[in-house]
Formats: structure tokens, sequence, C-alpha cells
């Protein structure tokens, strides 16, 4: 979700297999440098084996360019990589959350292959997402500080996480 | 001495150290045709003499130098052919990098890129180097940038720098006449008086092509009429 010159991206801690919860400690959301975070639901293995390609790719590129990837850059990477498996794809959505320029914050959300979605004021993803959006659509305001936007990210969370069986378990936010 | 025997095939080292086939393309651009380029404090500037082999060539067919991306141009010293190649996959490299990333492609990332096909062809079997020296004249968030590319496959940055025929006397005319904080319209100046010192016979709009980069990040070759203008303001 978006706030006046920061962001907040958060996801719960829940890792299961339909019924049964395997970890109430699972990391979702990931960095990739001090300003650009992102956000990986769906399967478990492809989450965490995009996460180190895309880490992989971020790596070379700082060493080549001598700096860090913009955000938009980078999702579109991240689009550009998950289209290649476009017959056989990675089962995850990712939710990238980054301050551009002048530290103006950038989101944006892709289905699991690749179509980009920006967005002004927040994205959703997961199991719990049409719950996420209702909450989302109801409780965000454009031009948060950071204290009201943890705050609103916090709630929305919770009250969806709540309502879907398959997600909970705590909840993990991270203010930028 | 023992240096000729050993110029038989690219991928053989020479005694002294040397790849023989590489300094024999060096030559192979220092009897080019005069080209240089000049960073300005708020652009590039980049020309080349444009002698053709008989009057009866159509000129306004000749290109000498070429746009990579609408922000990185590029002219060079040596055998057109090769450049022509050169130039093509240099513009295949910068859309590939475009395509992944949204970007457009740095200018020191794409003369990277550039230098390593040219290092490739040192280092192959049955090929031989290109007969070329780049000079890339680019402009993006690092502000103007002048590159020369080597046959070798190594790249330099330069203030101001020349290549071709009359390289020793057009860089010892730059070294004197450069200045730290000069601005582009100075700059095309000083490259056309440059072009001229060397120049054997009568330099005019027809015979010289300029190519530059402002801070609008819009690569252009200037127009035979420009060129006039400027030669004229020259004079």
């Amino acid at each position: 979700m978006v706030g006046k010159n920061c962001f907040a991206i958060a996801s719960d801690r829940r890792l299961g297999v339909q019924l049964q919860t395997i970890a109430t400690d699972f990391q979702r959301v990931f960095k990739i440098h001090d300003k650009l975070y992102i956000g990986l639901s769906g399967l478990g293995t492809d989450a965490q084996t995009l996460y180190q390609r895309l880490v992989f790719r971020h790596k070379l590129y700082q060493l080549r360019e001598e700096r860090d990837m913009k955000p938009e850059t980078f999702a579109s990477l991240v689009s550009a990589i998950l289209y290649e498996k476009r017959f056989g794809p990675y089962f995850c959505q990712p939710v990238i959350a980054g301050l551009g320029e002048d530290n103006k914050p950038f989101i944006c959300t892709m289905d699991c292959i690749g179509a980009k979605e920006l967005a002004k004021d927040f994205v959703v993803s997961g199991t719990a997402s049409e719950s996420l959006y209702g909450a989302c659509e109801s409780m965000y305001k454009p031009n948060m500080e950071p204290e009201e936007l943890f705050e609103t990210v916090s709630q929305a969370l919770m009250s969806s996480v709540d309502r879907d069986c398959l997600s909970g378990w705590g909840g993990y936010v991270l203010i930028v | 001495m023992g240096d000729s025997q050993y110029s038989f095939s690219l991928t053989t080292f020479s005694p002294s150290g040397k790849l023989v086939q590489i300094e024999h393309a060096l030559t192979a651009v220092g009897s080019g045709q005069t080209s240089l380029g000049i960073k300005a404090s708020n652009g590039v500037v980049i020309a080349t003499e444009k002698k053709l082999p008989s009057i009866l060539v159509d000129e306004t067919s000749v290109q000498k130098i070429q746009a990579l991306t609408p922000n990185i141009g590029v002219v060079y010293s040596g055998m057109g052919p090769d450049f022509r190649v050169l130039v093509r996959k240099s513009r295949k490299q910068a859309q590939q990098y475009y395509r992944l990333y949204k970007e457009h492609i740095p200018v020191t990332q794409l003369v990277r890129e550039t230098a390593a096909v040219m290092q490739e062809f040192t280092q192959s079997g049955g090929v031989r180097p290109f007969g070329v020296s780049l000079l890339i004249a680019g402009y993006d968030d690092n502000g103007p940038q002048l590159y020369q590319v080597d046959p070798s496959g190594s790249y330099f940055s330069w203030k101001a720098s020349a290549m071709g025929k009359n390289v020793s006397n057009a860089k010892t005319f730059l070294e004197k006449r450069y200045t730290e904080d000069m601005e582009l319209d100075d700059a095309i100046h000083t490259a056309i008086l440059t072009l001229k010192e060397g120049y054997e016979g009568q330099i005019s709009s027809n015979n010289i092509e300029i190519g530059v980069i402002r801070s609008d990040r819009e690569f252009r070759v200037l127009s035979p009429a420009e060129i006039k203008d400027f030669l004229e303001e020259v004079e």
C-alpha cells in the first residue's frame, strides 16, 4: 500500500498444504535492495526459487551498472522472467513495492505469467485476495504518514486473513 | 623479428606478447579517414571526413555516422563494411536490453557489450578482428559521454579524441584547444577546425559529416545546410 513518500508491504506467516499447517513463520516478503521489496504468494517452492533467481539477476545488475535497480525496471524484469516460463509457469503472484526517484513510492502486482498491473493505492495477492481488496478499498486513504499506514495495513491484513482458513498465524508488516 | 612468423593465426601470441593480427587491424584503422569526437559540458559532437572515391558517387547515400539508439550515436575510422556489421549488432543488443528492462540502455553498458563482440572476434577460430575503431557518443543519466572502442575490444572514455589518418596532429590540436567547460557549439567549431587542419583539399558541407547530441538526449546527424552555417561561422 502506498503512503506519503513511503510504502508498506505485508504478508501472513502460514505455510500450509490445504488443511495441514506446515510452518507458522514462513517468509514471503523479500528484500531486493534497501528501497525495493517483493512479496511472493502462491507455491512455496516457486516463491523461494523465484526470489533466488531475482536476487541473482539484481546482484549482477548492481555489479555491471554500479547502481541499484529502479522499481519500474525491476518490475519489467520480473515480468520478463515469468513470461519465459509461459507454458510451465512459476505458480506465484508477485507483489512489488519500492521507492523510486525522489522517494516516490511504486507498487505493482502481476499474475503468474507476468501481466503487470500498476496501481496508485494498493495491490494484493494470495488466497485471501478478494477479502483483501474489500478491506483495503474501505480502509485506504491517500497520503498517509508511516504510522497511520502501518495501522491501516495491519488492520486490513488481520481482518481479511481472519476470514480465510488458509491464511493466518500472524502477520509481518514492513514500512519503508 | 620472429613476429612475422606468428602473424598467420589470430589466436596465436607472438614471442613479444602481441597478437599481430590486432596490430594489423590497428594499421587498417590508421589508414582510414580521420574521425574525431569532443565531449562538451552540455553534449557531445562527433565528426568525420567523407572523402568519396569519385565525384560521381551520390554523397547523400553515404552515411558514416549512425545512431545506435535515440540517444547514442557512433562514428568510425577504418573499414566501412565492418562498421555496418557492428552497428547492426549493437542496435540489436540495445533493443534486447530495452525489451528486458523497459529502460534505455546506459552508454557504458552498450559500449561494454560492443567491445565484448569485438573481443570475441579476436579469440575465435576462423574469424578476423574488425578493422574499425569506433567513437561512441551518448547522453544518459550520467551526462554526456564519449568512448573509443578499438579492434582488440578495449575501450576508453575520452574528453576529446581522434582516429584515422591524421591522428597525431589532430590529437595535438585538440589537446591545445580543449577546455573543461566548453559548450557544445564551441566544440562543434573546434571539431571543424581540427578536421580542416588535416584535410587535403577544400572542406565543404558535402565532404564532412557531423553528429551531435545535446541535453535533449536526441542524437542527430547535421544536415549539409546546418554544416554550412557552422563552416561560415568558423571562417
